[in-house]
């Protein structure tokens, strides 16, 4: 039996999605920027496209740049806004808890000379609005906020601290990673004062190296790539029509089954944090004080620290039974460290090292969670048999 | 403008009536790591030398770096050759070769000119000095010098006429397959690629053990050690790695057996599985990256422990190496690199925090009696369940 519970490194693509991209590889071929009609065929699959993930956002077509990914998206909304503004200020926000794509970029921007401040978050991993509220400065140009974190699933206070932020500063713009969130919530720019918003494909059954950043008509970006001015000259270098086409029909084909796969999503999440909590030397991270099931986190990923087991011991025992999971979060690990998020949440230095992460899917169904569970129960406690002994 | 090589061999060329079956491991070396470079080449022996010839268009630097990595080869000289079209010719082509490899015309030269065909109308001094006097003339720059001679000029009238003054260093040593085979103890660190080397490099064909754990070793661990086989084996050919599922021994170890004993014990398995491999595999001899001191499974009395186990002679030729000394030559031959990648191994998972540094041999031996029960079924199993990886 496989069971593929690591949903937020990579998803499985839709099997209609695979084939539709074939078509517009093999027929729809052409370089949209082409006059011909080949060029004219492609560009109204890249429109279709951008039409309908428009849609589902509800924001104007025109607000929405392809990109190769999350990291893509991130890098160009921080490094686009930082040069464009950098005379109106030279200060940006954002949590000690970001995916690397926008750290790295932070990190990279202070060498630059600006000044970074970076939010702390409580146990259950969410940023304070008190501490956001202190760090907005005058001079303050962008803060940058993950929508739904990649390892413990917390879900951040998106729309107060967009309502916050243009309350105290109508100048700043809010940037939201929302690699982890698009798809599995419901996300509408405009309403919750996002100003900027990075997704990508292949965490929603779409392909891998596609993406797209959501620009509010009156953000100004200066470009990171240069070339042949496609996209209004922000993203030059032509269109990946048929993994664009992909990821719109996959994002359509989750909106369309929302609420029953959400639902079904949270009782999986549910059934497995309770069968995970009956296990002896259990914690699972950043459940909510009152909801044991995990409500109020992300519906597809539960971090479970187990007690005197090395995580990557029990990823592979998992993986010798067709289980797939990951150590910390995907990206992670392949420099094994202790996760700075559960760092920052305060957990226990012992269980950082015993931390793995189960990721669920539309895919993911009762039956794999029981039979996950089961496993569990049987090698865990062989497993802490067989440890370093002190 | 270069066509060939003449290479040039060390130690081989004093080995007497076995120096045929040298030439030709040579020669066989030689053809097989040319494979994997563009072009088609004519590798042949005469005369006391070695010869590639390139058929074909050819990438130069991309040969040079293969050739460079066969044990055996002393020296790699480019060679530029030219029909016997008249002595007017060959003075001219020799012109026009000082005049591409020396753009640096201030330099002392002496021509060596060689006859394997008599019938050629100049004697050797005669072409020597005849050369001579064409290139200072061509050149006012240039001087000679017969002594020590920055460019050393050698024109050998064979069939053909050979023209060249580079010698390339060789990697030295003696042909793979002129000194038997040994089984390597390859784990993902940088010693033990670098022990495989350095015996291959005294003609020894290499097999190789790796003892995978599963799940405490990741099957990227187990790939990493493919890796490194695969860089080593550019310099010795295709290794056969033989993977041995260790976990369930090492877990019984850890069961009966004390604590910081675990490492030495588990040695003590590993040496006894080569061995056993290794006769079956009609190797001589094992060879291990093992340091004295470096750890503590590495020191005189730890090792005193792991070596009774096995009848074969162990090779261990980084014994006096410091660890920079080791990390020099892995850099050297490509694998550090991919020995620091983060893996852990199976020697590292379990050990003790304060492992043995002295052990007793006799208290080792009678902690091993507790393993009795199962451990024979162990190893059989550990052997008849052995994974064979051809490497190449």
């Amino acid at each position: 039996m496989e069971v593929y519970l690591d949903n937020s490194a990579t998803t499985r693509v839709f099997p209609e999605v695979a084939e539709y991209m074939t078509q517009i590889m093999c027929q729809q071929y052409g370089n949209p920027s082409s006059l011909h009609r080949k060029g004219m065929e492609a560009e109204q699959v890249l429109r279709r496209a951008k039409e309908s993930l428009a849609g589902l956002l509800k924001v104007n077509d025109k607000e929405l740049l392809f990109t190769s990914g999350g990291t893509e998206s991130d890098n160009l909304a921080i490094r686009g806004v930082a040069q464009a503004y950098q005379r109106r200020g030279r200060h940006l926000i954002t949590t000690q808890i970001e995916h690397p794509a926008v750290l790295q970029t932070m990190h990279f921007l202070e060498e630059q000379g600006f000044q970074v401040t970076y939010l702390p978050v409580d146990p259950y991993g969410r940023i304070r609005l008190e501490d956001l509220q202190r760090a907005m400065r005058p001079d303050t140009i962008l803060v940058s906020i993950m929508h739904t974190n990649n390892e413990m699933g917390a879900l951040q206070p998106i729309a107060e601290a967009g309502a916050l932020i243009k309350r105290m500063n109508p100048n700043t713009l809010f940037h939201v990673d929302a690699v982890q969130g698009f798809g599995k919530a419901k996300i509408y720019p405009k309403k919750m004062n996002i100003d900027l918003m990075s997704t990508s494909g292949h965490k929603i059954h779409g392909p891998k190296g596609v993406g797209f950043l959501y620009v509010n008509e009156k953000v100004r970006l200066r470009p990171i790539l240069f070339g042949g001015g496609q996209q209004g000259n922000l993203r030059s270098g032509t269109e990946n029509v048929p993994s664009i086409a992909g990821m719109a029909m996959a994002a359509e084909m989750l909106y369309k089954n929302y609420d029953e796969d959400v639902t079904k999503l949270m009782a999986c999440k549910k059934a497995f944090i309770e069968g995970v909590l009956r296990m002896e030397g259990t914690q699972v991270n950043g459940l909510l004080p009152g909801y044991s099931g995990g409500e109020g986190t992300a519906p597809h990923v539960v971090s479970v620290s187990f007690r005197g087991v090395r995580s990557e011991v029990l990823l592979h025992a998992l993986e010798e039974r067709g289980i797939y999971v990951s150590a910390g979060s995907a990206c992670s690990a392949r420099k094994p460290q202790p996760s700075a998020t559960l760092r920052a949440m305060g957990v226990e230095k012992e269980l950082l090292e015993s931390t793995i992460r189960f990721s669920f899917s539309v895919f993911t169904d009762r039956q794999e969670i029981d039979y996950t569970l089961k496993v569990l129960n049987e090698i865990v406690p062989m497993l802490r048999m067989y440890t370093r002994k002190r | 403008m270069f066509k060939a090589f003449l290479i040039k061999y060390a130690e081989i060329g004093i080995k007497g009536k076995n120096r045929h079956l040298f030439e030709d491991a040579l020669v066989h070396q030689i053809k097989f790591s040319l494979k994997k470079c563009e072009g088609r080449f004519y590798v042949h022996k005469t005369q006391g030398r070695i010869f590639v010839e390139a058929e074909s268009e050819f990438d130069f630097d991309e040969v040079v770096a293969r050739l460079k990595q066969v044990f055996g080869i002393w020296g790699i000289c480019p060679v530029v050759y030219a029909e016997d079209e008249g002595f007017e010719k060959l003075a001219e082509t020799v012109v026009n070769y000082i005049d591409r490899v020396y753009p640096d015309k201030n330099k002392t030269f002496k021509v060596q000119a060689r006859r394997a065909r008599k019938d050629y109308p100049k004697e050797s001094m005669e072409i020597n000095a005849d050369l001579g006097e064409v290139l200072l003339n061509a050149f006012p720059e240039m001087t000679v010098d017969v002594h020590e001679p920055d460019i050393l000029l050698n024109v050998e009238i064979r069939e053909k006429i050979y023209i060249y003054s580079e010698i390339i260093p060789g990697p030295g040593g003696m042909p793979v397959g002129t000194g038997g085979k040994a089984m390597l103890l390859l784990s993902g660190g940088i010693d033990s690629p670098v022990a495989g080397y350095m015996i291959a490099k005294r003609g020894v064909k290499i097999d190789a053990v790796y003892f995978h754990a599963p799940p405490y070793t990741s099957d990227r661990a187990k790939q990493k050690v493919v890796d490194l086989a695969r860089i080593v084996s550019r310099y010795t050919g295709p290794i056969y790695l033989h993977v041995i599922n260790f976990t369930d021994i090492q877990l019984y170890i850890h069961e009966k057996c004390p604590h910081e004993e675990l490492t030495i014990i588990m040695r003590r398995y590993m040496m006894r599985i080569a061995e056993h491999l290794a006769r079956e595999n009609d190797c001589l001899g094992l060879i291990t990256g093992e340091s004295i001191g470096q750890v503590a499974s590495q020191t005189m009395a730890s090792l005193v422990c792991t070596n009774e186990v096995c009848e074969l002679p162990v090779y261990r030729p980084l014994i006096g190496f410091d660890k920079q000394e080791i990390v020099e030559v892995a850099e050297k031959i490509g694998t550090f690199e991919t020995s620091i990648l983060p893996f852990e191994d199976c020697c590292t998972i379990f050990v003790a925090k304060h492992p043995v540094t002295k052990p007793n041999l006799k208290i080792i031996r009678r902690h091993e009696q507790n393993l009795s029960e199962k451990i024979d079924e162990l190893v059989k199993t550990a052997l008849e369940t052995n994974e064979l990886i051809i490497v190449e």
